[in-house]
């Protein structure tokens, strides 16, 4: 397809805006398979921005192609939880089927295989993603099937349709997933209320932000109200990126319109009248059907203008994609995506409340929490606040999956044990628990009388179990591998530091650790929380020193020796030498026994 | 409205809008940086001007000065920290000082020399980084680059024409050009441009002007780039 | 311990030094001290160095390891240092990044051979020599602190006479050396 007119169309299609640079540069990679150097230029002559700055956003985000990518895009969800349903060797297992290596373009232009960060299928994996779109229940069978499918060169509708079903995945059901929902309700009850009055309502209800850092969602609300500047907005988080979480992927799929309401329902708080969705690249597959939830709610009178016939109460929602970026779940980091740019945290102050999207005063609301606003409005403050705990009120969901009988979400008051959790999902022999995600906490046995709140183990909704079966050492590797491969580069601690760790982690894993191993990975733990830009880089650490501190044998066991212990293998750096000279006399060796001084 | 805050223990005077860096330059008072420069709104990426207030590390250049705050900055703890951020952003990139030709010049340097760093302490990462001798007045080593954006920042803002932008995400984050060759060469690029000479390690250099200052006679050959600066500020502190 | 006033003074400090992929640059500088050369000498004593020619390295105080490791040799001699001595330092910008020789770490080992033995005027032809008695190279230079434990670094390109020399007398005395600002160089 020639390049620059599908440029032209793309863009077109795209309003020529450039706060869309990302759909568009999305957009044109389903049809061209990666952006060549000529549909980057041509972008941004389209555009009127420097091709400088769209080749920086381009090459920011993991799902998008600089170099050639075959016409089947196959990545393998990289978590540990895929890793433990044998994620790997099915990946190999596929490379072999198709002549290819992870990593490279098959010689043909026909394939490209590689891996991407958790793509929220922990209670249905192994999963990957096929030109964007999940395929969940990897087994032997759906593998050799697939390498079929792609050696066959069938287009991807014509896949079986079962490869690509997310099933619902909800095993507990609690006041917000267990009762029926009528759209309009809750905004008729908001409305009814007044501007101030809903806004008291929320305060009353003590909701704090479902995305992690448990602010108090009705502070922000007033604080973007108060903020000057008409043109407020607000922003559904659905970067759902954490890995081990897909709560939110449950809600889109099965909740959106008390998504939408919610959102709306924050609209109504703030005064905004302007709505966007940034959606996870991985959970496209929910896109057409939110679409089609927005058109019927704009056809009803939920959205658009005078909803419910309230004059002055205009707002619309719109949808964007991500492309595979983690640091984008942060809210400056994801405001700056909307806009069309490389997704790097903002410096703070001034918060997004008051200089948000374009600068204009923005809420971000979690999906949960704008999901659970729908609940307050139709019970009230008061009844939401007597679920859960004084500081940590109402219902949470729960993506739970590693070893149990059955993963998936699990809706429970806050305040609930880790212990009353394992007992549901029917986990037996567990010996650790990763609450949170990666950037969370890593509970042991002698935890798991600890409570889900976020006056304990707070907890953005990932529950990952590992029985006695697992290394709690291969657990914190993944997560270190995984912050490597997400940090945005910005500040020099996150960006140098998390690969420093994973480097340190590689040559423990790779048996050649020395004590002196230990000690440069608290180094560079404590710069990586003290000066890190944001929370990635901070929390990047959590893992590590929670192994270090709960499951150390696990770690000293991979320790050569007491000593210092060199990072690569001395005898290996000799190989292309001795290849180039075809020499093998002793001296063209280097042992290790030596080594250890 | 103005006020004061206590850096390392001395009151520092601040005008209402200053970032604690800020007010402490005038004062004469010195906090590293690197990607900070007077001319331009903070970037906070290079986290060298890490101070701790509170009990927690904020960047100083970003962060607004606060009416009886207690800063800390030249201690031990943060010397250190500074110290070891030197290092990775050493072994991130190729910094062979005697080869190039902004050493006795370079703000990376002179900062490694102000902390003490003896080594880079970290394993060297050699990444394979070409270097762009196209453009007839200057040439890009991007080895040394260590990604403070002031070249994008000065070519976005002063300039007026986007020579350059980062690319990449993480570890693979690096610099571009305004080209689809990828050839300075083929920008607008010129060597009176701000962006030509703002770099302040050894990324972007002018042709023909390398080791004109004699060793010996370079900026921050006899003085510590805090002295240096300090007086480029006009405030000395006094000895 | 000797007693104040001996006439024999503390027992004199052993010294090893040597240069792995280096230029010995840095032991120029080292005698470049000039005359402390010689109340140096009152308080140290030379193992193996190549101002004494011994070719093997014995219980030392002090290593000074100058160059980068670039060859199965260097990490010989460097394991050897690192068993012998009980302060090892790497002096010099090669021994503490690779410097120079690290220049061709972004190049292939292979197709560095190549361009010499394969392609250039008057060695092509000879092939890539392969005699064992040559130490076979390493595919990327490494300063020494990634083989071996290192207790002190002296940096510059070469240290000069008197850093050596404020290094030295810091190490004799028993203190951590440390360098004044304009000691402090990289090049």
């Amino acid at each position: 397809m020639d390049v620059e007119a599908s440029v032209r169309e793309v863009v077109g299609r795209q309003g020529r805006d450039a706060t869309r640079l990302l759909q568009i540069l999305i957009a044109l990679q389903d049809r061209l398979d990666w952006l060549p150097p000529a549909a980057i230029t041509a972008v941004a002559a389209e555009l009127g921005l420097p091709r400088a700055r769209v080749e920086g956003v381009a090459g920011f985000y993991s799902l998008l192609h600089g170099t050639p990518a075959g016409r089947y895009r196959i990545r393998f969800s990289d978590n540990i939880t895929d890793r433990m349903q044998g994620s790997e060797a099915l990946r190999k297992r596929l490379c072999h089927l198709l002549w290819t290596e992870c990593g490279k373009t098959s010689e043909d232009g026909l394939v490209s295989i590689g891996t991407t960060s958790c793509t929220g299928m922990g209670d249905q994996g192994p999963a990957l993603l096929v030109n964007g779109r999940a395929v969940t229940r990897l087994d032997a069978a759906r593998i050799e099937r697939i390498a079929e499918l792609v050696r066959g060169g069938v287009p991807l509708d014509d896949w079986p349709a079962e490869f690509f079903r997310v099933e619902e995945g909800i095993r507990r059901r609690g006041p917000l997933l267990g009762t029926p929902f009528e759209p309009g309700s809750a905004l008729r009850a908001a409305i009814a209320r007044g501007r101030t009055g809903w806004g008291e309502e929320m305060a009353r209800s003590g909701l704090r932000g479902r995305g992690g850092a448990g602010f108090a969602t009705a502070t922000k609300w007033q604080a973007c109200r108060d903020a000057p500047g008409a043109d407020k907005v607000v922003v559904c988080n659905a970067d759902e990126g954490e890995p081990g979480t897909f709560k939110d992927r449950v809600l889109l799929a099965h909740e959106a319109e008390r998504v939408f309401e919610g959102m709306t329902l924050a609209a109504w708080a703030t005064g905004a009248r302007t709505g966007f969705v940034y959606l996870r690249g991985e959970y496209r597959f929910v896109l057409d059907a939110l679409q089609a939830v927005l058109a019927r709610r704009r056809a009803v009178g939920l959205l658009g203008m005078g909803i419910l016939g309230e004059a002055g109460f205009d707002f619309d929602i719109e949808i964007h994609l991500g492309a595979g970026a983690y640091v984008c779940g942060e809210e400056t980091a994801l405001l700056e995506s909307l806009e069309g740019r490389r997704g790097t945290p903002r410096i703070r102050p001034p918060f997004p409340v008051t200089h948000g999207y374009l600068g204009r005063p923005t809420v971000v609301n979690n999906v949960e929490t704008l999901a659970l606003a729908t609940w307050i409005a139709l019970e009230g403050g008061a009844a939401f606040a007597a679920t859960g705990t004084p500081r940590s009120t109402g219902t949470k969901l729960l993506s739970v999956s590693g070893d149990c009988a059955r993963p998936g979400v699990y809706e429970f008051p806050f305040g609930v044990t880790v212990a009353e959790v394992l007992e549901e999902c029917g986990a037996l022999d567990t010996l650790a628990v990763q609450v949170g995600g990666a950037s969370g906490v890593t509970l042991a046995g002698h935890e798991f009388g600890r409570r889900i709140a976020f006056e304990d183990v707070p907890s953005a909704g990932a529950f990952m179990v590992f029985d006695g079966r697992r290394d709690p050492f291969e657990i914190a590797h993944a997560f270190v591998e995984f912050f490597a491969h997400e940090s945005c580069g910005f500040c020099t601690p996150c960006r140098i530091g998390t690969t420093l760790l994973k480097n340190d982690l590689d040559k423990l894993a790779r048996g050649v650790g020395g004590k002196v191993d230990l000690a440069n990975i608290e180094w560079i733990n404590r710069l990586l929380r003290n000066a890190s830009h944001c929370g990635l880089g901070s929390s990047a650490p959590n893992p590590v020193e929670d192994g270090l501190a709960k499951f150390r044998p696990a770690w000293e066991r991979r320790l050569r020796s007491l000593e210092f212990e060199p990072a690569f293998d001395l005898d290996a750096a000799l190989g292309p030498a001795r290849r180039m000279t075809g020499r093998s006399d002793p001296g063209a060796h280097l042992d290790r026994e030596e080594s250890s001084q | 409205m103005s006020g004061q805050f206590q850096l390392d223990g001395q009151a520092v005077p601040f005008e209402d809008g200053q970032t604690i860096l800020q007010a402490a330059r005038a004062a004469g008072r010195y906090i590293p940086h690197l990607c900070w420069h007077p001319d331009f709104p903070p970037h906070g990426s290079c986290k060298l001007c890490v101070v701790k207030v509170g009990g927690r590390h904020l960047s100083s250049c970003a962060a607004p000065a606060v009416e009886g705050i207690e800063v800390e900055s030249d201690t031990a703890e943060l010397r250190a920290e500074r110290r070891a951020l030197l290092q990775m952003l050493f072994v991130e990139g190729n910094h062979f000082c005697p080869s190039c030709e902004k050493s006795g010049h370079c703000q990376l340097q002179a900062q490694a020399y102000e902390h003490e760093m003896m080594s880079a302490r970290f394993a060297y990462f050699y990444p394979p980084r070409p270097v762009d001798a196209s453009h007839p007045d200057i040439v890009l080593d991007f080895n040394r680059c260590i990604f403070c954006e002031l070249c994008v920042r000065a070519s976005r803002e002063v300039d007026g024409k986007n020579v350059f932008a980062l690319s990449g995400r993480g570890i693979h984050k690096h610099l571009v050009v305004n080209a689809e060759s990828g050839r300075l060469a083929d920008t607008d690029f010129a060597a009176d441009d701000l962006a030509a000479n703002i770099c302040p390690v050894g990324v972007i250099l002018h042709k023909r002007q390398g080791f004109r200052v004699p060793i010996g006679e370079r900026p921050y050959d006899a003085r510590p780039i805090s002295r240096v600066e300090l007086a480029a500020g006009g405030r000395e502190a006094d000895e | 311990m000797s007693t104040s006033g001996s006439s024999a003074g503390p027992r004199k400090l052993r010294v090893a030094t040597t240069s792995l992929a280096g230029c010995f640059g840095c032991h120029m500088s080292f005698l470049d001290i000039d005359e402390y050369l010689f109340d140096l000498l009152d308080r140290i004593e030379f193992d193996r160095s190549p101002l004494t020619d011994l070719k093997h390295c014995g219980p030392c105080d002090v290593g000074l390891i100058e160059g980068g490791v670039c060859n199965a040799e260097n990490v010989h001699v460097l394991r050897e240092f690192r068993k012998n001595c009980k302060t090892l330092v790497a002096v010099g910008a090669c021994a503490i990044n690779g410097g120079l020789p690290a220049q061709r770490n972004h190049l292939e080992l292979g197709a560095c051979l190549q361009e010499v033995y394969a392609f250039r005027d008057g060695l092509s032809g000879s092939g890539i020599p392969n005699d064992p008695e040559l130490p076979l190279l390493i595919d990327q230079v490494h300063p020494i602190h990634e083989i071996v434990r290192v207790d002190y670094f002296l940096p510059g390109c070469p240290p000069s006479g008197a850093a050596f020399r404020a290094f030295l007398t810091d190490l004799i005395a028993g203190r951590t050396p440390r360098l004044d600002y304009p000691a402090i160089r990289y090049d």
